[in-house]
């Protein structure tokens, strides 16, 4: 564990990434094998099952500690991190401990079969061998989610120095359903023949939105759009006669999307397709909404009724992967005719449907697609230069995101809450309001948008003009007008206002703007009849 | 029988009603006792002011001319009917609590303090008394300091590290007491301390009456950063980042405070370091202080005033919230003890 510690501190004690991809790229170098496999399984969202419930941490971090439940409980939100919590609350380790990372990690699987009486004799045996970020560590082991300020992204390229090898190929290895347990370094890192699991994804190709004038990016015979879907993107693979499905976050979500099955009736073996997941009713001339998609989401079985009533296809833009053969390096006009050949024949009743491209030559025709991109339930356009490979991960150049500008409305700041993380002790989340009448009605909530120097100001400001406290939430008195950007707006039963809206967030901090000029609940209802 | 308790708490501070005088207030009064120099505690209007000699220096620097008088440590005072006395708090050079002693009536204004004895400010002394008045800036157990020698032995090992790398290591810690403390923790064997302006007029009050700080040079327009390789800047946090700091080239940040205790405020920061040096005492510093006084009455100002209270409470001390607009040490404020 104190290699790992001293890894976790070089990268936590610095804001360069070259430092950090430095310090991991020597730990790949030196550590044992099997503390390197947890490494990158941990940076890459992997973890043990969960030994301990959180519930039982509070109670013998408390009773360790030697403090009241209700004080420990009062604590956490200073910090904003349990694990943390723990590590600062107890009194500091009596003996020292020099076993590995993955001594630790079995520890920790082997306890997970132990009745309580033994787990707590582990758990507080632990807390005196290990101190500061050993114990830091170990408490993250258990809670879950090693996020460190290293991404996968720059994990991948600190693997990538130290082995000599492709960054992209890494990234791609990385991919999917691995565990430290199955494979080794060699099989996963080293071995020619890397196609072992049929599930493996793809790495996706990460847009950037485009802030200039689209006719900077030249001829527009060199370019290809199509329409940028408000849906989740996924990768579906027809492999071995199985067939899965991904989002971007690398979760598998084949068992969500259970039309998705009748896929390998229409398209041949060796097949990966990137696309958009919508929900599309059989005689509709364009998506549902994302409110009804995500009906779906949260459902790993799904019942018949909202099969039929919110049924899902893939809306596939790019080919990756046709007849078992990786084409990601071939241009992206050769793979979309592949693609646009492969889907020419599917029956209505084929869950793929191409997705289709606009014409344009003119980079204005654009420009006015783009302006009615709301109307096709498009958040924008995706931009792609013909002769683009495949790229991992996100890029900048040959993709870019062209989104509509956000609808926009000035809302006045009601109720202020503490954030967690880095964001602990800091006030950054809102709930906004508009008039109605010499009333303010609450309709949403924003807490991203604002600069750390604004949170900042705004804190100091919520701390000296809160009404009241109702737990962790300050009214505060109505004073600050926001500007609010939101993607959509959607008439809802479930909020007093009357709308939903997607995506919102902060714009700018009006600080021009008097109080009594933020919108009205009217305002909000002309956006619906238009936009909803 | 009845009698007004020795202090009040009023909305221009804290008020002795037998000697009428203010302590630490933040509206003009006649007459204020002040308890250190920082400017949540200090402020400025008032017609007559009483502090320690140590204190008055800084005091004078910052507000001017002042009409002031000074007193030394344990000397006893009357002022109308009240004793007064100034007693070391530790936090800063010549920071006091005060004493207030009225019929036997025993109150003590502890202001900022820590329990730690830092080598370089007068060391607390605990101070008898039935009535005590305590910060709570870090009144929450997850706050526990470790010693200053490790600290410093880390301090040092990071600019070791920096000046073999040919980086300067530059440092942000507020102008007044911390960055004085953080010089003499200082190795300044491993290479010169260059400070700014802000520091360095500082350091001119404090060395002037007499205390001992290590060497510095101060950065001005002409200071070329070639001529002083391996060197440590001390800057006040605002500096940090700043134009002013980044013309030293290759560099690494840190920043000394007691929030660098967590990590969330630590990356918030955006430093590179955070190392954890506080002029206030830590959650068992608190408790050993108000154990030390006897006190059975406990007002709890600026800090996790609510929580430390309720456990006070718990504990079979008779405690209370006091409002006050001391701000101590806070969280994201630019400049505070």
């Amino acid at each position: 564990m104190k290699r790992f510690a001293a890894l976790f501190d070089a990268i936590d004690q610095s804001t360069k990434t070259t430092v950090k991809v430095a310090a991991l790229a020597n730990y790949f170098r030196t550590a044992p094998e099997h503390d390197r496999m947890w490494c990158i399984a941990l940076f890459s969202g992997r973890r043990p099952k969960r030994a301990v419930t959180t519930t039982r941490l509070r109670e013998w971090g408390a009773e360790v500690a030697g403090i009241p439940l209700w004080l420990f409980e009062e604590c956490y939100p200073v910090v904003g991190d349990l694990a943390e919590t723990i590590t600062l609350a107890l009194p500091s380790n009596v003996t020292t401990d020099d076993s590995s990372l993955f001594h630790w990690i079995n520890a920790l699987r082997d306890v997970y079969k132990a009745d309580e009486t033994a787990r707590k004799a582990f758990v507080l045996d632990a807390w005196q061998r290990l101190g500061g970020t050993e114990r830091f560590i170990f408490n993250k082991l258990i809670t879950g989610g090693m996020r460190v300020g290293v991404s996968q992204k720059l994990m991948t390229r600190a693997l990538a120095a130290a082995t000599e090898r492709d960054e992209a190929e890494l990234a791609h290895r990385l991919m999917g359903n691995w565990h430290p347990d199955d494979t080794t370094w060699h099989q996963l890192i080293e071995a020619e023949d890397a196609s072992a699991d049929a599930s493996r994804p793809y790495p996706f190709y990460l847009a950037y939105g485009l802030e200039v004038d689209p006719a900077a990016l030249g001829d527009t015979e060199d370019w290809r759009a199509e329409w940028k879907w408000d849906g989740i993107r996924g990768q579906l693979i027809l492999r071995d006669g199985q067939h899965f499905v991904w989002s971007r976050g690398e979760e598998l979500m084949t068992d969500r999307f259970p039309e998705l099955a009748r896929a390998v009736d229409f398209l041949p073996e060796g097949t990966v397709l990137d696309g958009e997941l919508l929900v599309w009713q059989p005689d509709a001339n364009h998506p549902s909404s994302f409110n009804a998609l995500q009906t779906r989401i949260g459902r790993k079985t799904v019942p018949k009724k909202l099969l039929a009533a919110a049924p899902v296809a893939l809306h596939a833009y790019d080919l990756l992967e046709w007849k078992g053969e990786d084409i990601r390096q071939r241009a992206f006009a050769e793979r979309r005719a592949l693609l646009e050949a492969a889907c020419a024949d599917l029956p209505p009743e084929a869950p793929i449907r191409l997705s289709p491209q606009l014409r344009f030559s003119e980079w204005q025709t654009l420009a006015d697609h783009r302006e009615n991109a709301r109307s096709a339930f498009a958040e924008g356009l995706m931009l792609k230069r013909a002769d683009s490979p495949y790229l991992a991960g996100r890029k900048k150049g040959d993709w870019w995101k062209w989104k509509l500008a956000p609808l926009t409305i000035d809302a006045v700041m009601i109720y202020a809450q503490a954030g967690s993380g880095r964001r602990a002790n800091l006030f950054t989340d809102f709930t906004f309001a508009v008039w109605n009448g010499n009333d303010l009605v609450p309709f949403t909530k924003a807490y991203s948008g604002l600069t750390d120097e604004e949170f900042r100001k705004i804190t100091a400001w919520v701390r000296k003009n809160t009404l009241q406290r109702f737990g962790p939430v300050r009214q505060v008195t109505p004073h600050h007008v926001f500007e609010i950007g939101f993607e959509g707006i959607q008439a809802s039963l479930r909020h007093k206002s009357g709308v939903a809206l997607r995506f919102p967030r902060m714009l700018r901090w009006r600080q021009d703007k008097p109080l009594q000029e933020a919108n009205t609940i009217g305002d909000l209802e002309d956006m619906l009849k238009t936009y909803g | 029988m009845t009698r007004p308790p020795a202090l009040t708490f009023t909305d221009k501070g804290i008020y002795c009603p037998a000697g009428d005088f203010h302590i630490d207030p933040w509206r003009r009064v006649d007459h204020a006792l002040i308890t250190h120099g920082h400017a949540d505690h200090a402020r400025g209007g008032m017609r007559r002011y009483l502090a320690t000699h140590a204190a008055l220096p800084v005091m004078r620097h910052r507000l001017g001319n002042i009409d002031a008088q000074g007193i030394a440590y344990g000397d006893v005072l009357r002022i109308g009917d009240a004793q007064v006395s100034f007693h070391p708090a530790g936090h800063v050079p010549g920071s006091a609590q005060i004493r207030v002693e009225v019929a036997g009536d025993v109150w003590v204004v502890s202001g900022d303090y820590k329990v730690i004895d830092d080598g370089f400010s007068e060391p607390f002394e605990p101070v008898a008394c039935q009535h005590f008045i305590t910060e709570s800036t870090f009144g929450l157990p997850i706050f526990r300091w470790r010693g200053q020698a490790d600290v410093a032995a880390d301090l040092n090992a990071w600019w070791a590290g920096c000046a073999a790398e040919g980086k300067t290591a530059v440092l942000g810690a507020y102008s007044l007491g911390k960055a004085q403390r953080l010089m003499t923790m200082l190795d300044d064997t491993i290479g010169p301390i260059l400070t700014h302006t802000a520091i360095e007029n500082t350091n001119e009050v404090l060395r002037t009456q007499g205390l001992v700080l290590p060497e510095t040079v101060l950065v001005t327009t002409d200071t070329d950063p070639k001529d002083h390789p391996g060197a440590l800047l001390l800057a006040p946090p605002s500096a940090l980042g700043a134009k002013w700091a980044r013309r030293f080239g290759p560099q690494e940040s840190a920043f000394a405070s007691g929030w660098m205790a967590l990590r969330g405020v630590r990356r918030r920061r955006a430093g590179d370091r955070g190392f954890v040096i506080s002029d206030h005492a830590d959650w068992a510093g608190l408790l050993w202080a108000i154990e030390q006084t006897g006190a059975e009455n406990i007002y709890v100002t600026h800090g996790y005033t609510d929580v430390f209270t309720r456990y006070l409470n718990e504990s079979g001390y008779t405690a209370q919230v006091v409002p006050t607009r001391f701000e101590g040490e806070t969280l994201d404020s630019g400049e505070a003890a």
